[in-house]
């Protein structure tokens, strides 16, 4: 197919901000004509999309990634015929399935089983196929005996992984796809994701969009960066990516919580001789600077640090585990944390960030994405010389703690990443 | 692969959209699975569940026949008023049921309306799939009835069943379109759709027969579609009177008229539910 599976031309999406309030009432409305008011002229007009452009070929993965609020959502809401466009068109030239939600239509009432036709058939599968991927659906969920309970009754893991399974079949050849992955433990979400990546190796097309930069790095290599309702840039993923954390990182207004009494200038990392570097090796120390000014007297601000990989957060700090938070912070400072030996195997690695307030169900500053890492080297300079180690890499944890095995005979033998920083 | 019959192009909405057929028809299993869907969940850990849909109407009729039949002596053309009014309550209760389904049906379906797209009319439509269940419940007490007062329907008469039942789904249908669509953006529709429906039933000849209003103002009453099918059904089945044909095509018209201004209503704010939901 030499024509782009999705062509967008000129694709606007315009909100009026007057119509965002929750309800309407007839009473409001009635009361407002009679008593001569104008309808609100000083609607604003809100662009949550302007000017979009974009060429998509088949088989392509395109990974869409911008602040919150930046018009993802929105984009993934058009191109799926939820909301029409503005202005502009959009030619798709296939069957479109759009996951923008785990579970859609799940009914408590009724048992997994039958939430998997309705569910099903909402995405868009015919019930011949549903009957057809049946097995490999409660087989994927890892649901067997409890399929024929009513879903109000399973845990929230059971209830994300039926509806996960559910949606992993589709077959459509353009598939849309909105942050569904952050959902369920590491273990399934490293098997959503091992799907994801079968789907786009299965030569379908697919549109994603997560803040999960490490996986979304590792599902797309075409990325668009998207930021109040424009097109930034197009391009490599990992281009992409950097560009998209160096200016988040260093933009002083660029996320909503800066522009409150703790504001982050800017985040570095470092190893243990004190240099900024993105690479390290297993077992180094990893250093985390962070630059911040509090405008205000900030009181309580708790900060927590998490590593990140591909499946989500694989480690972390917290102020609020551990009880160091400073009683109040005012004025430029650097707070520093330093994760000593990482025990972390060759790969990309993100970083994220927040400050939670002494209402601990607040963010001083919300989540963010501050960075990348990549620890580099083979699995022998991390201390592990088994024959397959290598290739294990790709499809196993990557986080590994001192161990010891005791065999029939002969002596434990104890392994952990080696470590090369001098102390 | 693909070929041209799957090119598709979204753009902004213009003018008046008309109905798309071949779209229905591509996701009719997705009706199904709604009607199924409201079925299952209607029947589940239910204890009466399916004798509600004769336990309801049976006892309506009775409490009417003793208050409006013996103590207020409403006339009833004839025929002993308990099967009178109960031939009334079975349309009745099928027009207001799906009404109320139909008019609820987006804001109950407020998730996957935001979520997913299918043709929404899809949901309107699988709405009125359970009230007519429940009809063909209430309508077996009917014939029980029938049976126990003697009377035999003509053979017109049992063919203009399924002809009346299809004039109260179109007017249910088309006002519960509207109502749907109206209640996407204002939620009020909600709270006075109960007490409406209610005094709906007082303008429709459930209780008393059309023949107590003055004949010059019977034509008002023949406004509303249901007053065509209960007069009919009464006219025909328990022959009550002759049959005035011209009044029941202006019912009918109106029931009709409604199912366009829901349609048309409907299919033009169709396209702004998710945001306005």
């Amino acid at each position: 197919m030499d024509k782009p599976i999705i062509e967008i031309n000129g694709l606007s999406k315009k909100y009026q901000l007057g119509e965002r309030e929750p309800y309407y009432s007839l009473r409001d409305e009635i009361t407002r004509i009679l008593k001569f008011k104008r309808p609100t002229k000083s609607r604003e007009d809100f662009w949550a999309l302007k000017d979009i452009n974009l060429s998509i070929k088949q088989g392509e993965a395109i990974g869409i990634i911008g602040r919150n609020g930046a018009g993802k959502s929105t984009l993934l809401k058009v191109l799926s015929q939820i909301t029409p466009p503005t202005t502009g068109t959009i030619t798709m030239r296939g069957r479109v399935a759009s996951l923008l939600e785990v579970g859609t239509g799940f009914h408590p009432e009724l048992t997994g089983r039958e939430n998997i036709f309705l569910n099903g058939a909402i995405l868009g599968m015919g019930r011949k196929e549903i009957k057809r991927n049946f097995d490999s659906i409660v087989d994927f969920a890892e649901m067997g005996q409890f399929i024929d309970t009513p879903v109000k009754r399973y845990s929230s893991g059971m209830y994300v992984r039926l509806a996960f399974a559910v949606a992993a079949h589709l077959e459509p050849e353009i598939l849309i796809v909105d942050e569904v992955l952050a959902v369920g433990d590491a273990a399934f979400q490293k098997k959503s994701l091992g799907k994801m990546e079968d789907i786009g190796k299965q030569g379908r097309t697919v549109i994603f969009v997560s803040h999960n930069m490490t996986s979304i790095q590792a599902l797309c290599k075409k990325g668009v960066w998207l930021d109040k309702g424009r097109i930034v840039e197009i391009g490599d993923m990992s281009t992409l990516v950097a560009n998209y954390i160096e200016h988040t990182v260093n933009n002083p207004n660029a996320h909503g919580g800066d522009n409150g009494p703790l504001v982050i200038k800017d985040v570095c990392l470092k190893n243990s001789a004190g240099h900024k570097t993105t690479d390290y090796r297993p077992g180094d120390d990893l250093t985390v600077e962070i630059h911040y000014n509090a405008r205000e007297k900030v009181v309580y601000p708790s900060f927590w640090i998490a590593v990140t990989s591909h499946y989500g957060p694989m480690f972390m700090a917290s102020m609020l585990y551990d009880g160091s938070t400073p009683t109040h912070l005012q004025g430029k400072g650097i707070i520093t944390c330093t994760f000593p030996k990482m025990p972390l195997l060759p790969g990309l690695y993100g970083l994220q960030m927040g400050v939670r307030a002494q209402d601990i169900s607040e963010d001083i500053v919300p989540t963010r994405e501050i960075g990348l890492f990549n620890i580099i080297g083979d699995m022998k300079d991390a201390g592990f010389a088994g024959a397959n180690a290598d290739q294990m890499l790709g499809n196993s944890t990557k986080l590994v703690i001192p161990y010891q095995w005791s065999l029939p005979n002969g002596e434990p033998r104890r392994f952990q990443i080696r470590s090369r920083t001098i102390k | 692969m693909k070929n041209n019959s799957n090119e598709h192009i979204i753009r902004p909405p213009k003018g008046l959209v008309d109905i798309d057929l071949p779209e229905i028809w591509r996701f009719r299993e997705l009706l199904y699975v709604f009607a199924w869907r409201d079925i299952k969940v209607r029947y589940k850990q239910t204890f009466v569940g399916v004798a509600w849909a004769i336990f309801q109407p049976f006892i309506t009729m009775v409490i009417f026949t003793v208050i409006f039949g013996r103590l207020a002596k409403v006339p009833s053309e004839g025929a002993p008023y308990p099967i009178f009014v109960y031939s009334g309550l079975l349309f009745w209760n099928y027009f207001s049921g799906a009404l109320t389904a139909a008019s609820d049906c987006l804001v109950a379906n407020e998730s996957i309306v935001k979520k997913v797209y299918f043709p929404r009319l899809l949901l309107p439509v699988s709405t009125a799939v359970t009230p007519l269940i429940d009809f063909a419940f209430a309508f077996l007490i009917l014939v029980g009835m029938m049976i126990y007062y003697h009377f035999t329907p003509s053979l017109l008469g049992v063919v203009m069943i399924p002809v009346l039942l299809l004039i109260s789904l179109v007017a249910s249908s088309g006002l519960g379109l509207f109502l749907a669509a109206v209640n996407a953006k204002f939620r009020d529709v909600r709270y006075v759709l109960p007490f409406s429906i209610q005094i709906l039933m007082y303008v429709t000849p459930v209780i008393y027969p059309v023949s107590i209003i003055p004949p010059k103002y019977q034509w008002l009453i023949f406004l509303n579609p249901m007053t065509g099918v209960i007069n009919c059904a009464r006219s025909l089945l328990l022959h009550t009177g002759a049959m005035d044909w011209t009044q029941f095509l202006i019912s009918t018209a109106v029931g009709f008229g409604l199912l366009i201004l829901g349609v048309t209503y409907f299919r033009k704010t169709e396209r702004f539910f998710a945001d306005i939901l």
